[in-house]
């Protein structure tokens, strides 16, 4: 299987600190991964550099058929290539309806000439409606984000990545704040996910990394530690030296 | 599928051209060429001058209250448009005149004899005889109104380009947009930049070609033409923030990154936006001039556009009839105040003499309005007809109560 996403020997420093140090990692095109590691392992700024946030001091990303390379393209650019980012606090648009921010999400041409031609269609409003049932919404469809309650933020944000239709998706800690059971629904939902697409999860929490069941990438000042299942990265005495063990 | 007229979707719209239309015939049928005279000249000059004020801070409104951008140069667009069609109108009657004087001599005048002549008339002051390059198409009229446009558009992409491209945000995008202004401003007033330096250009209420109408009926004119401009104005700002653009430019303001994420060209929308804002400020700057008679560089400095978006702001940022109250209600009274015909308050040992103490005045009340209605008079608005904001503050409360916040969970 070819790799969807190739990340090459990639490093960055901020400021004489060594961020990530020639960090290389690939993903398939229908795979969960999940991304451990203490804090100021690097997670963030690996997925500020596969998103186009961050530009790295050298290395290689590479992305889908014909290896283009992301370094050159600009976060919008990047997005529109199909990489979907959730963020670890839900950043919906507090002012604007559900149905707004899901309509915003939806695949379609972004520039403003466009958007501005863009007009609402049957079948632009059945997705919307389609979208605010999976994650729950569809009696709160036209109220206005901000009223929402934490969780169903989350869920709207979940909405959007879903309307977008990504091939690549980087969760951040996606279980941080939500209860059991909401674990439980988010798990389900990454690996329905997974089954069609890429999904990488950053995440603090080994419960739920148990739970999803997949290859472990382990991250230590700014390069893999080890990767493999997660009994294996765990039976790792480096693994135990700097994460587990204490 | 039928989609509901877009008036109807927005009775906003309506509301406001009706309330132009009825005011502009009201205005009309109170003046001496139309009317019963009851209005003075003047004051119908007063008014079409505040129509074009209000057409200009509705773009301040696209700009800053939909967009985000607290462009605190937006004024030297509403000038650049001013001055561009001050060059024709200031080139075209004094060539009208000087014709009519050579016209005297015994051997007609060249072309060229013409032309030196005008030149002369109109850059003597500034001690200059030849006619500047920027004066190549003062001639025609129809150059000149496309100027208009095309210099403060041009203007805005090129600077919008530079800024957005480098990502200048916030505070520091207010200050660069804030010394555009100034340089713009500090150039005119140079001798030898070709606008008759802090002269500027006067004469600009006599339009050639219509001598033989008087001021009554012109006043008349340009109030109509100020309304249409306005009505027009408003129309496209509420259709540009109506719908999928307006939703993304508003979620522009609130969190850019996001919308990065989303895979939308920021830049791009914000250059359009932009761009839009400062020709509509520069068509409302072209039907001002003329009305006001005179333009010069000090109309170009940062406070004029400081007092732009003090009226926004006391009107209600991001309702665009927000800005036209503003505007309209704002600048009346700055006129009524400063005009010297507000009566003094007589205080036991001091006069507060309104003069001296408007800007006094109009300082607290933009702050009094920042402080408790950040929403200005358009918030009252939105009370009456029931949007309020979302009062949800307060913390997630972490994983031991999920999802809920912290007001959910007492309640």
């Amino acid at each position: 299987m070819s790799a969807l996403l190739e990340v090459r020997g990639i490093s960055k420093t901020f400021d004489g600190f060594k961020a990530i140090n020639n960090l290389s990692f690939s993903i398939g095109a229908a795979e969960l991964r999940a991304v451990i590691g203490p804090n100021g392992a690097g997670k963030t700024t690996f997925m500020d550099i596969v998103t186009g946030k961050t530009r790295p001091d050298e290395g290689e990303v590479l992305w889908a058929e014909g290896s283009k390379s992301l370094l050159r393209m600009n976060e919008a650019q990047i997005a529109r290539e199909g990489i979907g980012r959730k963020f670890q606090r839900p950043t919906v648009f507090e002012d604007q309806t559900v149905a707004e921010n899901l309509t915003m999400a939806l695949k379609a041409e972004r520039g403003p000439l466009a958007v501005l031609r863009w007009r609402p269609s049957p079948d632009s409003e059945a997705r919307v409606a389609e979208l605010a049932a999976e994650v729950g919404l569809s009696d709160h469809i036209e109220r206005k984000a901000g009223e929402l309650s934490h969780g169903q933020k989350q869920w709207l944000e979940i909405g959007m990545l879903l309307a977008s239709d990504p091939r690549l998706l980087l969760v951040d800690e996606p279980a941080a704040g939500m209860t059991l059971a909401e674990r439980e629904q988010t798990t389900t939902l990454l690996c329905r996910l997974a089954e069609t697409r890429a999904v990488v999860v950053v995440e603090h929490d080994m419960d739920f990394v148990r739970r999803l069941n997949c290859r472990v990438t382990v991250l230590h000042q700014g390069s893999v530690l080890a990767e493999g299942s997660l009994d294996h990265v765990t039976r790792n005495p480096d693994v135990i030296e700097v994460y587990l063990g204490r | 599928m039928t989609r509901t007229p877009f008036v109807l979707r927005h009775p906003s719209v309506l509301v406001v051209l009706t309330v132009l239309a009825v005011f502009t015939a009201a205005v009309t049928a109170g003046s001496a060429a139309y009317g019963s005279g009851a209005i003075p000249v003047s004051m119908i000059k007063l008014l079409g001058k505040t129509l074009c004020l209000a057409l200009a801070a509705v773009a301040m409104d696209l700009v800053w209250g939909y967009l985000g951008i607290l462009s605190l140069g937006q004024m030297a667009f509403f000038g650049l448009g001013g001055y561009m069609i001050g060059q024709w109108l200031m080139y075209a009657r004094t060539e009208t005149i000087v014709a009519a004087q050579l016209a005297q001599q015994p051997i007609p005048a060249t072309a060229q004899e013409l032309q030196d002549a005008v030149t002369n008339q109109i850059f003597g002051v500034v001690g200059s005889s030849e006619l500047p390059l920027v004066w190549s198409f003062a001639h025609s009229l129809t150059a000149q109104l496309i100027l208009v446009l095309a210099v403060p558009g041009l203007l805005a992409l090129v600077f919008g380009w530079l800024a957005f491209r480098s990502r200048v945000n916030g505070v520091y995008l207010s200050i660069l947009t804030q010394a555009m202004t100034l340089a713009l401003a500090l150039w005119l007033f140079q001798n030898d930049s070709g606008f008759r330096g802090n002269n500027g250009l006067s004469g600009l209420q006599n339009i050639p070609g219509l001598d033989h109408v008087g001021q009554a009926t012109l006043s008349v004119w340009f109030l109509w033409a100020s309304a249409l401009a306005l009505a027009l104005g408003y129309a496209l700002a509420a259709w540009l923030v109506s719908g999928k653009f307006g939703s993304v430019v508003r979620a522009i303001r609130d969190d850019e990154t996001r919308v990065r994420f989303l895979g939308y060209p920021v830049e791009g929308f914000k250059l359009a936006v932009f761009t839009i804002a400062a020709m509509m400020t520069a068509v409302a700057g072209a039907l001002y001039y003329p009305q006001a008679g005179i333009i010069n560089p000090a109309e170009l400095m940062p406070i004029a556009s400081i007092y732009l978006a003090v009226w926004v702001a006391i009107g209600g940022r991001g309702r665009l009839y927000g800005a036209v109250i503003g505007a309209v209600i704002v600048s009346l009274l700055s006129s009524w105040f400063t005009g010297g015909r507000a009566p003094s308050i007589h205080l036991p040992g001091y006069v507060v003499n309104w003069v001296d103490w408007w800007q006094v005045a109009l300082g607290l009340t933009f702050v009094l309005v920042t402080l408790f209605a950040p929403k200005g008079i358009a918030g009252l608005f939105d009370r009456l007809s029931g949007i309020l904001p979302p009062r949800r503050h307060g913390r997630d409360l972490g994983p031991d109560q999920g999802a809920l916040q912290e007001k959910e969970a007492t309640a």
